[in-house]
C-alpha cells in the first residue's frame, strides 16, 4: 500500500499545525464558533448532539495495522473506546474534545493518516471497490488512480470553496461493490478495444434529499486526461451551481437542471481547454504510486480445499468468504454487524484483534466497506479456520454478509444534529426480528438501509429496503421504500405509502419480507421479485 | 491593519472599478468590477487595456471567484487581481495561487496573521496560476527540461 515520502509527510503535518492555531484562536475566543465552523469542517470535525465528532479519512478505505491500532488507541485515549465505520469507508468518533482534536490530528500524521476533507464543501475522501487488489474479477487494482486524485485533489486551490461536497469513487470491474453512481464523479477503469486504459466517466450521482443516478458522460477518457477531465466537471459546476439555497447546490441538481447534454458539452469544452494547461501528472508519477500497489508475494500450489467438519465454520465461510485472484487465497468479510448491536460500531480491542489478523494472515492489509464491515483482502484458504475463530473469540464472526441483518445504519438522533429520527435502535429490532441464521440464509440477498433523516448517510435511496426517519408533529414516523440499488444493477427505491412509528416500521419489513417468501420464484432475490412484481402487490401485503 | 494588501510593485489603477457590461461598452477604461456570476471569458477581447479586476466575494462560502482569477490568468491576463468583499485569512494562500495579487476585503487582514497564512504549506501538489512547482515533479526532476 502507499508510503508517505516527505512531501506527503511535510503537508499533512502542515495541516496539523493550521488546525492547531485555528483551534488556539477558537479556545482563546479570538473566533466564533460560526467563524470556526467552516474550518473545523474542513477538517472533519463536526459539532454534535453531546460532543464534537472527528471524521478521519480512510483513502480508498485501505488500512494497515499499524494504522488500526492507533485508531484503536485514539479510541481508549481520546474517545470512550469505541470507533463507528462509515457508508464512505472513514471512521469517525463521537466523543471528542476540541482541545484534543490538533494532538490526534498529531498521532494520525504519525502513521499517515489525516482528516483533511472530510467534511466541509470540499472534495472528499475518495471511495472505492473494499476488494480493490483481490478481486478476481478486477481488471487492474483501482487504487493507484485513487492515491493519484487523492493527492491532486489535496488542496485545490481553484476549487476552495465549491457549492457544495464532491465524493469521487473509483471501480475497476463490471460488479459495483461501491456504490459508483450513487456519487458525484464515479469512475469504472476500461480496457478499450486496443488494450488501452481509460475511464467510463459516471457524474451527477448523490443520495440525500433529491437522489439521482450518474449518468454515463463519456465512454472513455484516456488514462492520463482524467485529472483534466476532473477539472472541466468542477469548474463547469463551480461557475454554474446556485449559491443561493444550500439544498440545490449539489452538482446533481445542475446536471439535472442543465439536462445530461449540456452539461456533458459544457464539460467536453471546458475539458478541451484544460488540456492545453498541461495539468495532467505523468506516467513516471503514476508509475511511482502504482508501484506501492504491487500484488503482494501471493505463495504458489496452496490447497483450495477447505476443512468443512466444524459446521459452524462452514456456515460462515459460506457466507464471509469472496473469491481472490490467487490461487489458494480467499478475501475475508468481517462482519460488523452483530444482532442486537450497532453496526459499523468496533471496540479497541476488537480493532486489535483485526489489526493482528491483518498483520498475521493478510500481508498486513485491511479494507473497510461502504457497508461498514471490515475486509481481510488477503487470506490463504488454509489459514481461515484460524481466522475465523479468533474472530469469533472477539465477537466478530457473524455470518450475516449482505443479508437482511447486514443493515447499513446512519448514526441518527442517538448522534446527530442533522437527524430526525433514531436510525440504531430500528436496525437492532430488524436484526433482532430476522434473527435466526437458517431464516436468513433462507432469505438470501436483501440489503436493508436506514438514514435518521432525508440526507440520506444511511442510503435509504439505494436499499432494497429502504427506511427513512422524519419527524412528523414532534414525533419520530419512519417511511418505507422498496427497490433500491447501490450494485450494477442501480436503481432508486420508492416510498410505499404512509410512514409508521418504529415498532411499526418494523412489522411493515417483516410483512414485505413475507410477501416476498411467498411469491418468490426459484432463485430470485427479495430485489428480482419486487422488479418483477412491482409495488402493487407489496403495498396490500404491507397496508393489508 | 492594512486596507489593501498587495503583491505587486508597479502602480496600482487609480481609476474606480466599472461593471462588467459598462467596462465592455466602453473604449478607455482600465479597471473592471467582477461579481460572482459574470462570465470573465467575456473580457477575452479587451485583455490588451484591462490594468485592474476587482472579484467580489459576496459571502466567504461563494467560491465562483476563484474560478473567475484562474480563467483570467489561463488567458494570459498579467495585470492586477484584486480580491474585494468577504475574504477571509484562511483562504487568501489558495487566492494567491488562483492568480490574485491583492486583497482589500470588508475587514482589513491583519499583515501578520496574512504573512502566516501564506507560508502555511511547504509544497503544493498540483499547477494552479501561480509558478509553484507541484509535489509530483519535485518528485521527477530528471523531467524537468523534458
Amino acid at each position: 500500500m502507499y508510503k508517505y515520502d516527505q512531501y506527503d509527510d511535510a503537508m499533512v503535518r502542515a495541516r496539523v499545525e493550521d488546525f492547531r492555531d485555528q483551534t488556539r484562536r477558537r479556545l482563546e475566543g479570538k473566533m466564533t464558533d460560526d467563524q470556526f465552523k467552516p474550518l473545523r469542517l474542513k477538517n472533519g470535525l463536526y459539532l454534535q448532539l453531546h460532543a464534537y465528532m472527528l471524521r478521519i479519512a480512510i483513502p480508498y478505505g485501505t488500512l494497515n495495522s499499524t494504522q488500526l491500532r492507533k485508531l484503536a488507541h485514539i479510541a481508549r485515549t481520546y474517545d470512550r473506546g469505541y470507533g463507528h465505520f462509515t457508508t464512505r469507508q472513514n471512521i469517525q468518533f463521537h466523543w471528542i474534545k476540541l482541545e484534543d482534536a490538533p494532538n490526534i490530528l498529531g498521532e494520525l500524521a504519525d502513521v499517515e493518516m489525516h482528516c483533511i476533507q472530510t467534511s466541509g464543501e470540499s472534495i472528499r475522501n475518495i471511495s472505492a471497490d473494499h476488494y480493490a487488489g483481490a478481486a478476481a474479477d478486477e481488471i487492474m487494482d483501482p487504487r493507484p488512480w485513487a492515491e493519484t486524485l487523492r493527492q491532486m485533489t489535496t488542496f485545490m486551490p481553484e476549487f476552495s470553496y465549491l457549492p457544495r461536497k464532491f465524493k469521487i469513487c473509483v471501480i475497476a470491474a463490471e460488479e459495483d461493490r461501491a456504490a459508483m453512481r450513487w456519487h458525484d464523479f464515479g469512475l469504472r477503469i476500461v480496457k478499450n478495444e486496443a488494450g488501452e486504459i481509460g475511464f467510463e466517466v459516471y457524474p451527477g450521482g448523490g443520495m440525500g434529499r433529491t437522489p439521482f443516478i450518474a449518468y454515463k458522460s463519456s465512454d472513455f477518457v484516456p488514462q492520463h486526461q482524467i485529472f483534466s477531465y476532473l477539472q472541466a466537471v468542477l469548474r463547469v459546476w463551480n461557475r454554474h451551481a446556485r449559491r443561493d439555497n444550500i439544498h440545490k447546490q449539489r452538482m446533481k441538481i445542475l446536471v439535472h437542471e442543465l439536462g445530461e447534454e449540456e452539461f456533458t458539452r459544457q464539460v467536453e469544452e471546458e475539458f478541451r481547454h484544460i488540456l492545453t494547461l498541461g495539468t495532467d501528472f505523468p506516467q513516471a508519477e503514476y508509475d511511482r504510486i502504482a508501484a506501492y500497489f504491487t500484488p503482494p508475494p501471493f505463495e504458489t500450489g496452496l490447497p483450495e480445499e477447505i476443512d468443512r467438519s466444524d459446521p459452524d465454520f462452514a456456515v460462515w465461510i459460506d457466507q464471509q468468504i469472496a473469491p481472490h485472484k490467487a490461487p489458494g487465497y480467499a478475501i475475508v468479510n468481517v462482519s460488523l454487524k452483530p444482532i442486537g448491536g450497532i453496526g459499523g460500531d468496533i471496540t479497541a480491542e476488537q480493532m486489535e484483534v483485526v489489526a493482528d489478523l491483518a498483520e498475521r494472515y493478510s500481508f498486513d492489509e485491511l479494507r473497510v466497506a461502504h457497508t461498514q464491515n471490515l475486509v481481510l483482502p488477503h487470506v490463504r484458504k488454509a489459514d481461515l479456520y484460524a481466522v475465523w475463530q479468533q474472530l469469533r473469540d472477539a465477537g466478530l464472526a457473524d455470518a450475516n454478509l449482505d443479508l437482511v441483518t447486514d443493515i447499513i445504519a446512519c448514526p441518527g438522533l442517538d448522534y446527530c444534529s442533522l437527524a430526525n429520527a433514531r436510525s440504531l435502535p430500528v436496525a437492532a429490532r430488524i436484526a433482532e426480528r430476522f434473527a435466526d441464521p437458517a431464516a436468513q440464509h433462507d432469505l438470501g440477498e436483501l440489503k436493508i438501509k436506514i438514514s435518521g433523516c432525508i440526507n440520506a448517510c444511511g442510503h435509504h435511496h439505494a436499499g432494497h429496503i429502504g427506511i427513512l426517519g422524519v419527524d412528523r408533529k414532534g414525533t419520530e414516523n419512519y417511511q418505507l421504500l422498496l427497490g433500491g440499488s447501490g450494485a450494477e444493477d442501480v436503481s432508486q427505491a420508492k416510498i410505499t405509502g404512509p410512514g409508521f412509528d418504529e415498532a411499526g416500521v418494523v412489522d411493515a419489513v417483516e410483512r414485505a419480507v413475507n410477501h416476498y417468501r411467498t411469491i418468490r420464484e426459484p432463485g430470485e432475490r427479495f430485489i428480482d421479485t419486487y422488479r418483477r412484481v412491482g409495488m402493487e402487490g407489496f403495498k396490500e401485503a404491507i397496508y393489508g | 491593519m492594512a486596507d489593501v494588501l498587495r503583491f505587486r510593485d508597479d502602480a496600482a489603477a487609480d481609476e474606480p472599478a466599472v461593471s462588467l457590461d459598462a467596462f465592455l461598452d466602453q473604449t478607455n477604461a482600465v479597471s473592471v468590477r467582477i461579481e460572482a456570476g459574470d462570465d470573465v471569458r467575456r473580457l477575452a477581447p479587451v485583455l490588451d487595456r484591462l490594468r485592474l479586476v476587482e472579484i467580489d466575494f459576496p459571502k466567504f462560502r461563494d467560491g465562483r471567484g476563484f474560478s473567475s482569477a484562474s480563467i483570467l490568468r489561463e488567458m494570459g491576463y498579467t495585470g492586477e487581481i484584486k480580491a474585494t468583499g468577504d475574504v477571509l485569512v484562511d483562504l487568501i494562500f489558495f487566492m494567491r495561487r488562483c492568480g490574485f495579487d491583492s486583497f482589500a476585503p470588508n475587514v482589513p487582514l491583519d499583515p501578520a496573521d496574512a504573512e502566516a497564512a501564506l507560508n502555511r504549506y511547504p509544497y503544493v501538489y498540483q499547477h494552479a496560476a501561480d509558478a509553484e512547482v507541484p509535489i509530483w515533479q519535485l518528485r521527477h526532476p530528471e523531467l524537468a527540461n523534458g
